[in-house]
């Protein structure tokens, strides 16, 4: 799985492309939490180009959610493919983790800062 | 093999409201508006094409019981929850003076919810029966005995007339009784608990319930793959949402209908049937949940198609 990363201040967005299962998601979890462990306040995860997640993929976001409780740093979600966003709810992961429609608002989420460098950019 | 599901609920029986039966009433009396109701038949005809399942039944309330009856003279069950006192009412209504009942009982684990229907379980009380207790736990007849005493209850175990018997099963083991060929697995539960899988004339049902799935990957040597591979009716304990199970009730020893059908498509199973219902969760949730559940098996998009159903008191399938 291709897995791209871009920092905006205090926020970093992860950028996964494909399916998240189980054949992907070790991947995405080492990923996901290097980048809670990275610092600053916030990770999001764009989905936009995740056709699909199965439960193991949903089983790293709360794996990476629970540690960035832990550590103080937010993890949301944004831009979920209609497919994802329905396993997000049939799973009831939408009352878990954040969800945003747009990248934008995930990033203003995590500061203001944030969202100055994202619109700069 | 003809399943019978005798109590679906888990942890607490959960019988209907009057304003639940009312609510359906009201519900079936203003979808009834403009048609033609003036025999029994159109009326039942009018329940059966325009009413839900939740609207015009129930789930039911009662807990853990499944009888699989593979025909023989002995009768085979999985857990004496709540739901077997309606079982034993049945056994009953057969009752024939003079010849006794051989009831053979597989337990999952020794959990309240899925004894308590014993000392309402009428057969037990009747000389000449006999009750066979099949389980992987050193710990059954405690179980039952605490329960069959004071001062829990006034009829002491030792005053049961029947015959009853605790018959201690190993897992990795084929046993072979009333004429169905039975294995055990052992499952992630709180004191554990096992999965039991029975095999007749070429088809086989699983019976999985209080299983707690933690995995990072579903292949092959997870083995709860090869345990419920090809089998005709898989009944799984679906009792929280994934997000629940993994989170807030992570190791509180259930799963979820998200894992349900991953491990029904990996093992090539025909029939999912999802099973130890939260009690907090009325006819409509359950229904929705198992709207969603065939949503969610149509997204995965992997593997055999997979036939959904959620286990209501009373439903029959045979295999």
């Amino acid at each position: 799985m291709d897995i791209d990363e871009v920092k905006y201040d205090s926020a970093i967005i992860l950028h996964p492309n494909g399916r998240l299962d189980q054949d992907t998601a070790a991947t995405f979890q080492d990923r996901l939490l290097q980048a809670i462990g990275s610092g600053g306040k916030g990770v999001i995860v764009d989905f936009s180009k995740v056709p699909y997640v199965s439960s193991v993929g949903l089983r790293a976001i709360m794996i990476a959610a629970k540690q960035g409780k832990a550590d103080g740093i937010s993890l949301a979600v944004a831009d979920l493919t209609p497919t994802v966003s329905e396993i997000f709810e049939i799973s009831r992961f939408n009352f878990v983790v954040d969800i945003h429609e747009k990248l934008r608002d995930a990033v203003e989420a995590v500061s203001d800062d944030a969202l100055k460098a994202y619109e700069a950019a | 093999m003809l399943v019978r599901f005798w109590g679906t609920r888990g942890s607490l029986p959960a019988p209907m409201t009057a304003r639940a039966a009312t609510d359906k009433i009201r519900g079936a009396l203003r979808k009834s508006a403009g048609h033609d109701l003036s025999s029994d038949e159109k009326v039942e005809a009018f329940i059966d094409s325009e009413l839900e399942f939740a609207e015009s039944g129930t789930y039911g309330g009662n807990t853990s019981c499944v009888e699989i009856d593979g025909g023989a003279d002995e009768y085979v069950v999985c857990d004496l929850g709540s739901g077997s006192r309606d079982f034993g009412n049945a056994i009953m209504s057969k009752f024939t003076p003079g010849k006794s009942t051989v009831v053979n009982v597989f337990q999952s684990h020794p959990h309240w919810d899925h004894i308590c229907g014993f000392p309402f379980f009428v057969p037990a009380y009747i000389p000449g029966n006999k009750i066979r207790i099949h389980g992987c736990h050193d710990t059954l007849e405690e179980a039952y005995r605490i329960q069959n005493s004071a001062p829990g209850f006034p009829v002491d175990f030792d005053m049961l007339a029947s015959d009853i018997e605790f018959v201690k099963l190993e897992t990795e083991t084929e046993y072979e009784i009333a004429g169905i060929k039975v294995t055990a697995m052992k499952q992630h539960h709180s004191g554990d608990s096992y999965g039991y899988r029975f095999e007749k004339d070429g088809k086989s049902v699983v019976y999985s319930t209080d299983s707690e799935h933690k995995f990072e990957s579903i292949d092959e040597s997870y083995g709860f793959v090869e345990f419920f591979r090809n089998a005709d009716l898989l009944i799984f304990d679906a009792m929280y949402s994934l997000a629940d199970a993994i989170s807030l009730k992570e190791d509180w020893g259930h799963s979820s209908n998200i894992i349900g059908v991953e491990l029904a498509h990996r093992a090539h199973v025909k029939q999912l049937a999802l099973y130890h219902h939260d009690p907090n969760s009325d006819d409509a949730t359950i229904s929705r949940i198992l709207a969603e559940t065939i949503r969610f098996e149509e997204l995965s998009e992997e593997g055999d198609s997979l036939n959904v159903c959620a286990a209501f008191d009373g439903q029959e399938i045979r295999l």
